[in-house]
């Protein structure tokens, strides 16, 4: 589990976080939705440490995050995957040696064992036949894919998405949806998912975020987020007219 | 942003960059790959420039011979200036036009592409394990290109002596060893490898701190450069005054 309290953070001038409050269980898919630039990404970034927050406090289960020192940080990461927006995969390094870098760095199995598991996470992205080829030669979903497959290979406790299917087709989405949402169960992992898109949100939120000019305007379930009365949660759920016939047809059974 | 931010960033940027690697294996194969990239991909063109070089002051040399200009002269100029400034100070200016904009903008691609943020969430220590071993290998090649260097130069010497009838072959040997002091290969085997630190320290840590986008990435390899070249002759000539007086 994570928790969230009172987290603060602006750039210069300009306040991007006003002070978060939100907590993520483990076992479960949990979203934080919101337009684009309401500071998901930097929420993220905070919850993991790559950003100081200016105020608040991040808890790793009854682990105080934000008062651990380096090496203490160092520890908890090892337990943290992460999938970048763009990716970020090591562009020097061919699409195996992304997908095994964590093992080399951490872990004590064979270069057998590695290679064996890194395999495995290609195959659940459905990458297998691509491990030979560098970032720059696959396109900008298969990276994506990639970064997943590196963000999961040492079976983290903690895993964060940040905008998995942007940049996908509708199919591979599904899968790799499909993908976070088995993982998450099946480890009993704690799963954090940053989208705008509501089709990921229903279906595999199981619990849900909105953030809204640098808070959390709403939070809840994916049956109650169509029905949430919150106006600008409101605007960002029914952007398009399909999801009004969703909820209609959700309603009618 | 002021000079004193910059200084006091960049002491604490290379002692993060010293510490210990956190795995044994996977640092030795990185500095292999750095040996490979700034070592062997550098013979080159340190060949090319050394045999012009050494040529040239031979000619120049030749031009002043005479009246009681002794024919040895040419051995000796050319030694003097090989092994005292042309090697180990000119060709690593030259390798950091090479080695450090690309130093420069390796790193900084990878800040801006968030590279260094996925290494940091993994628990790795990304400025020890990106710089360390860039550091490590120039050490250890860069004497090895400058002594190169000072052979090529001598014997290009040499040969234009023969080809171009400048002088005897005896007269050019006689200037190579008239007056040596080991010293001054000593004093500029000190140079070079501060030269090495000063040019990946110095570009690694503009890569670095690059935010932004391909514009800045760019901007950091010019920066990396020009800073490397100005420090690295600051630094000559604060090693020079120290030990060749
Ligand atoms: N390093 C930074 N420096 C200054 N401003 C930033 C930085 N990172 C993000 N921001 C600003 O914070 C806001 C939120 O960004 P972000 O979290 O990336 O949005 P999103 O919700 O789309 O992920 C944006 O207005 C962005 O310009
Ligand atoms: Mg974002």
């Amino acid at each position: 589990m994570i928790r969230v309290s009172g987290v603060k953070k602006a750039f210069g001038e300009k306040a991007v976080l006003h002070g978060i409050d939100a907590e993520f269980n483990s076992g479960q898919v949990n979203f934080i939705i919101g337009r684009s630039g309401s500071g998901k990404s930097v929420l993220t970034k905070c919850i993991v440490g790559l950003l100081e927050v200016d105020a608040g406090l991040i808890q790793y289960g009854d682990t105080d995050f934000s008062e651990l020192d380096l090496k203490g940080r160092e520890k908890v990461r090892r337990q943290i995957g992460m999938l970048f927006q763009g990716g970020a995969l090591f562009d020097s390094m061919t699409v195996l040696e992304n997908v095994m870098f964590p093992l080399r760095m951490f872990s004590d199995m064979t270069e057998e064992e590695r290679l064996e598991r890194a395999m495995e996470c290609l195959r659940r992205v459905e990458l297998e036949g691509a491990e030979d080829r560098f970032p720059a030669e696959v396109s900008g979903g298969m990276q994506k894919r990639v970064a997943l497959a590196r963000a999961i290979v040492g079976k983290p406790q903690y895993l964060f998405c940040d905008e998995p299917n942007s940049g996908l087709d509708p199919q591979t989405a599904i899968v790799i949806d499909n993908l976070i949402k088995d993982l998450t169960h099946e480890y009993g992992t704690t799963t954090v998912v940053i989208s705008h898109d509501m089709n990921s949100v229903i279906e595999i939120g199981d619990s849900i975020h909105f953030l809204h000019e640098g808070e959390v305007a709403w939070h809840g379930d994916r049956m109650d987020i169509l029905d949430s009365g919150v106006k600008s949660l409101d605007g960002f759920v029914y952007a398009s007219d399909l999801m009004k016939d969703i909820r209609k047809q959700l309603r009618k059974k | 942003m002021g000079i004193l931010f910059h200084i006091g960033r960049f002491f604490s940027f290379l002692a993060a960059a010293l510490r210990r690697p956190q795995k044994g294996r996977v640092f030795a194969q990185a500095t292999l790959v750095e040996l490979e990239a700034i070592g062997v991909q550098s013979v080159g063109i340190v060949a090319l420039l050394s045999v012009f070089m050494g040529a040239v002051i031979a000619i120049q040399t030749a031009h002043q011979v005479g009246g009681w200009v002794p024919a040895y002269t040419i051995g000796f100029t050319v030694r003097q200036t090989m092994i005292l400034e042309f090697a180990p100070t000119i060709i690593p200016v030259i390798l950091s036009g090479k080695v450090g904009s690309n130093i420069a903008s390796q790193i900084g691609t990878m800040q801006v592409t968030e590279q260094i943020d996925a290494l940091e969430v993994m628990g790795v220590r990304s400025i020890s394990f990106l710089v360390l071993p860039k550091l490590l290998a120039a050490l250890l090649i860069f004497p090895f290109l400058v002594v190169i260097a000072m052979v090529l130069g001598m014997g290009a010497g040499a040969f234009i002596c023969d080809f171009a009838e400048l002088s005897s072959f005896a007269d050019y040997e006689y200037g190579l060893q008239v007056d040596f002091s080991p010293f001054d290969v000593t004093y500029a085997l000190i140079k070079t490898c501060v030269f090495a630190l000063i040019i990946t320290s110095v570009s690694a840590y503009h890569g670095y701190y690059t935010s932004g986008g391909a514009r800045e990435v760019g901007r950091s390899s010019t920066k990396a450069v020009v800073y490397s070249v100005v420090i690295v002759m600051v630094a000559n000539l604060v090693i020079t005054q120290l030990l060749l007086t």
